[in-house]
């Protein structure tokens, strides 16, 4: 049942994230970048299978059964993507910022569509 | 045996050579021809003194490593062939610089000329020398370049720009082939090098591979050697300089082509394919070569095609397949260089001393330099065959081999004979043409310069060689034959045929053959005197369509076609390409499981709270309804989707929760926190909403647009939600976390594993991720130095003019004292997660992005004025700082003789405190806080600064 939600979760959070990511205005791309980072952080952290009150904190001594804790490997990776993901969200709200600022439109090619 | 250390000193001293020739003045004529000489000279002792070693057969190799996994080697061998090539390069290369020292003027830039020649003497030095075949292509594309500079060394000649450019293409173009039939090659004998290849002739042979393998490596040899269809690029590259023409279009370049041919005979050689293209390349390049020199009006135009001719000789003779013919087209090698440098170099000094070198305006120039037009009549007859001289006896022993020929076509060994005449007398043809039109008949008129003969060591190159002609075509027993037999015995190997030179082998069909050549090319001459004299400059018989023509078309084809390719297939809108990422993934990503099907797993995952999934489920509706409606309001209400992407971020920061991830909930909720308060930063400078009027028309016209998107979107979800769900429902693999769980305390000092992954096991792509953060950083803020705003969002937006920052002051009172007061809690919390990390949930990341917030609360509070006034935020020197102490840590390391950022671990008692265990890693975590906190803070106030900035500009209005 967790899985299951947590899947379709992922799910929703990647198809709106791709949504947005495929729009026109840039606020919608960033948006959209930020949502699909979400959904990319969960898929990669749920890699490590799900459980609860297993927090993987060792005790100062000898090492407990590994298989007891939860995984630790996909937090250390996904741990540093969120701190990434903002400097990227940060970043590219700056680019899309300058150009519009340069391009006069909030549209992502600088122009607006011929239609 | 000092022989094998020779050998990379035989190429590194033109070089060298090359380098020093750069950095003398530019008219310094004598001290660089002295230079160009010395190298060639000590070359050319250098070639001398190895041939000993060479002379019995034996091979003098020399071989350091290059990419021993790979497997290959940078290695120089040199057998007979390869010496006698050598030979050519540096004896020839000495005269032409000698010659060179009175052609070129003192205001030409002698620096490059000089440094030019010597470089491509060292390339073809190494072409000839080299050990394995992708060294061979190496140096070859090298001799390309070169001789597209040297071509185009005149440069403000556009003839010479535009000769060069065709040479590049063309010969670089057959480099290509070439590499690519050499790969084919070395996957066939799986070795690129020569001596194997050489061995392996029956497996290639017999390989499916050796057809396109083959017609490859014939490709570049045909491009490099001019052959037809390739041909048309040689004449063309008659705008270079003369001594570049005597040397790279007689001697040098353009035998590399043969030089290949005749280097993979035995292994390539002995089949109908290789009979088919090579010989019918050679046969019709040799025929017509020499029919269109004929009709040349240019000397060096003549001699062009007269060299394609000649070089179409050759390829022919090694397209027989007949060792005894391979013999002779060796020789004819030997022989061609010879007589073309010096005829090369006697127009040029025609030229040089009349200013022109158009047939029909030089006449009867034997009277002004009887002794320079002695040396080019006799060099044109030994180029036309005539006894006594070199060219004699190859060319009557190609007559031989012509009539014993049995390939695959039995009409055209029948004609053969008659052709080698017919292309005989041409030969005889333009030979007379060259040496009547030049010297004899009446005294020239109307040229720029009075003839006269040239200085004397001008003259001495082409002496001597013709002294060789000559020489070579009287005794050739007592001078060339010993260089012969070892040249071809290195070729040929076992299959070495006996042959005898001899100026007289008694009456025979291939001396009746010479007879009627010359016949057949004087009797020509006659009969087109006339017409020749007339001053028509065109080929007859032939179509006027030649390889010239067809690259041009193809050039502008090409030219004229990649803007259209490129409106075809390429776009600068972001939509489609990040379609077609978005396409491709998913493809990608559906290929696997397509092929090996997709279930979920049956593995109960060990989930400990069983019993409130509903209660989970109900968190995501709520999350999964802020993603949805974010969506839809990104576009109509921006407020409002940052808002609600914030909560779909605080359902993801509960899952970290509930699944024992606290480390990724507390970056999670501090992340969110910043990212809402940037974006809402950034909102004030996107454009007004649009009122929107939904109409059906415009709903029409997006739909397609919209359903595409929304099929990708639809794909990209499903295929993930279904991919993790099976991924969970499985029982975990075996991994890397097992080691970090067991090592983490023992090895790490700390029990917060995931912290000690970051900071110690994986601590150097932490080091890398913080180094991405600071250059995010920096390049936001340098961004945004040069940001320049719209109108309309320059002035302050109306809410501020409604509700006035000194109305905002007011609300803010209250809680302003209260968040000023929060601050050094803020800082002591951010302190406490840093010192905890290691052993509880916190860190540098978390602790950094607590006092970042610290900081963006009293800029709330008191606004950006009042706080920068009050408080010196240096976001720079917080990064700097950061980034140094982590790379420090790391560092240090080497102190101890340890690899870089390995970490130790201190156990020490103190008062009050107790027992603390300090790891070094705690340093590296104090620098992931530094740069953190200053980049988290530099891109927001650079951001909030931009508002002030548009005030500043609105007052100054």
């Amino acid at each position: 049942m967790y899985e299951l939600v947590l899947a379709l979760a992922i799910g929703v959070l990647a198809a709106c994230g791709t949504w947005l990511l495929l729009r026109p205005r840039s606020f919608q791309v960033v948006m959209g970048l930020s949502l699909l980072s979400y959904a990319v952080n969960l898929f990669i952290f749920c890699m490590g299978g799900l459980r609860s009150h297993a927090a993987p904190i060792v005790p100062a001594g000898p090492p407990p059964d590994p298989s007891l804790l939860a995984d630790p490997l996909p937090q250390a990776l996904v741990l540093t993507a969120i701190v990434i993901s903002f400097a990227m969200t940060a970043l590219l709200l700056v680019v899309l910022l300058a150009a519009r600022g340069l391009a006069g439109t909030d549209h992502v090619d600088g122009r607006e569509d011929e239609r | 045996m000092l022989g094998p250390s020779l050998l990379p000193l035989l190429v590194a001293l033109p070089v060298a050579g090359a380098i020093v020739a750069l950095f003398f003045r530019v008219n310094a004529r004598n001290a660089e021809a002295w230079l160009a000489a010395t190298c060639s000279l000590v070359a050319l002792a250098l070639i001398l003194g190895l041939y000993p070693q060479v002379s019995h057969g034996a091979v003098v190799r020399f071989a350091i490593d290059w990419m021993p996994a790979l497997g290959l080697s940078f290695s120089l061998r040199m057998d007979g062939f390869a010496w006698m090539f050598s030979l050519l390069i540096a004896g020839i290369g000495f005269l032409v610089v000698l010659y060179a020292r009175y052609y070129m003027s003192a205001r030409d830039p002698l620096p490059r000329f000089f440094a030019l020649f010597l470089a491509f003497m060292a390339c073809m030095l190494g072409v000839v020398l080299a050990g394995n075949l992708i060294q061979f292509v190496m140096f070859w594309e090298l001799t390309s370049l070169f001789s597209f500079l040297l071509i185009g060394y005149w440069h403000h000649n556009p003839a010479a720009r535009q000769g060069a450019r065709m040479a590049l293409i063309v010969t670089s173009a057959g480099g290509l082939a070439l590499f690519a039939g050499v790969l084919l090659l070395g996957r066939i004998v799986g070795s690129y090098d020569l001596d194997v290849v050489l061995d392996s002739g029956g497996l290639i042979r017999s390989s499916p591979l050796y057809v396109p393998a083959m017609m490859l490596i014939v490709v570049g040899a045909l491009t490099k050697s001019a052959q037809f269809p390739f041909h048309f690029w040689l004449p063309h590259a008659m705008a270079a300089p003369t001594p570049v023409s005597a040397y790279l279009h007689s001697a040098a370049m353009v035998k590399l082509g043969v030089f290949l041919l005749a280097r993979l005979w035995p292994a390539l050689a002995g089949t109908d394919a290789w009979m088919a293209t090579v010989g019918l390349a050679g046969l019709v390049t040799f025929v017509l070569g020499a029919f269109i020199a004929i009709f040349q009006q240019d000397l060096k135009g003549l001699l062009a095609y007269s060299t394609i001719s000649h070089l179409g000789l050759i390829t022919v003779l090694l397209g027989l397949n007949s060792p005894l013919a391979a013999v002779a087209a060796i020789f004819h090698m030997l022989n061609h260089a010879t007589f073309k440098a010096s005829l090369f170099m006697a127009a040029g000094i025609i030229e040089h001393e009349t200013g022109a070198r158009d047939i029909r305006r030089l006449s009867g120039l034997f009277n002004y330099m009887p002794i320079t037009a002695t040396a080019a009549i006799v060099a044109a007859s030994a180029m036309a065959g005539v006894p006594l001289l070199n060219g004699f006896l190859s060319k009557e022993m190609f007559f031989a081999e012509a009539l014993g020929v049995s390939g695959p076509l039995p009409f055209l060994d029948r004609a053969l004979p008659w052709v080698a005449i017919g292309a005989g007398a041409f030969g005889v043809a333009y030979s007379l043409r060259f040496i009547i039109g030049a010297f004899f008949g009446p005294p020239p008129v109307g040229l720029p310069r009075t003839p006269h003969e040239p200085p004397r060591w001008m003259r001495f190159p082409i002496e001597l060689l013709v002294l060789t002609c000559f020489v070579v075509g009287v005794v050739p027993n007592l001078t060339v034959r010993p260089l012969l037999d070892t040249a071809v015995r290195a070729v040929l190997g076992a299959a070495t045929p006996p042959f005898e030179l001899a100026l007289w082998h008694g009456f025979n069909i291939p001396l009746a053959m010479s007879a009627g050549a010359l016949a057949g090319g004087i009797l020509l001459y006659r009969l087109l005197r006339g017409r020749l004299a007339s001053g028509v400059d065109r080929v007859p018989l032939l179509p006027p369509v030649d390889g010239r023509i067809v690259f041009e078309r193809s050039i502008d084809a090409a030219r004229r076609g990649a803007p259209r390719l490129e409106r075809w297939l390429g776009t600068r809108r972001l939509q489609p390409q990040l379609r077609w990422i978005v396409g491709v993934a998913i493809v990608a990503a559906a290929v696997p499981v397509l092929r090996h099907g997709w279930s979920p797993g049956t593995a109960d995952a060990p989930v400990d709270a069983a019993g409130y999934d509903w209660l989970f489920a109900l968190t995501w509706l709520i999350g999964g309804a802020c993603a949805l409606a974010a969506a839809i309001e990104a576009k109509f209400h921006r407020l409002a989707a940052v808002m609600l992407a914030g909560g779909a971020g605080l359902v993801t920061c509960i899952t970290f929760v509930w699944f024992s991830a606290p480390d990724l909930a507390l970056t999670q909720l501090l992340v969110e926190v910043v990212t809402t308060v940037l974006l809402l930063l950034g909102l004030r400078w996107l454009p007004k909403r649009v009122p929107f009027v939904p109409t059906w028309a415009g709903a029409l016209a997006a739909l397609p647009r919209r359903a595409l998107d929304f099929a990708l979107a639809a794909a990209v979800g499903g295929g993930l939600a279904a991919l993790a769900y099976a991924a969970m429902t499985r029982p975990l693999a075996d991994s890397i976390s097992r080691f970090f769980v067991a090592r983490a305390y023992s090895e790490g000092g700390g029990t917060n594993v995931v912290n000690v992954i970051l900071v110690d096991f994986r601590g150097f792509d932490t080091l890398g991720e913080i180094t991405v953060l600071a250059v995010a950083g920096v390049a936001l803020y340098s961004l945004l130095r040069r940001f320049r705003p719209v109108p309309e969002s320059a002035t302050p937006p109306p809410q501020q003019r409604i509700h006035t920052p000194a109305d905002a002051a007011n609300d803010l009172r209250v809680p302003g004292v209260i968040m000023r007061l929060m601050f050094p809690v803020t800082a002591l919390l951010a302190l406490y997660l840093l010192m905890r990390g290691h052993n509880l949930p916190g860190g540098g990341f978390v602790a950094g992005l607590s006092l970042a917030i610290g900081f963006i609360v009293q800029y709330m509070a008191g606004g950006t004025r009042w706080l920068e006034a009050r408080l010196d935020v240096r976001p720079i020197r917080w990064m700097a700082f950061g980034l140094l102490l982590a790379a420090a840590t790391g560092a240090g390391a080497w102190l101890f003789a340890h690899p870089f950022l390995t970490s130790h671990v201190l156990h020490l008692r103190l008062p009050w405190l107790g027992e603390l265990e300090l790891a070094s890693a705690f340093l590296f975590d104090v620098g992931i806080f530094a740069l953190v906190l200053g980049a988290t803070l530099l891109m927001l106030i650079a951001l909030a600064h931009q508002s002030l900035r548009g005030d500043r500009q609105q007052r100054s209005l």
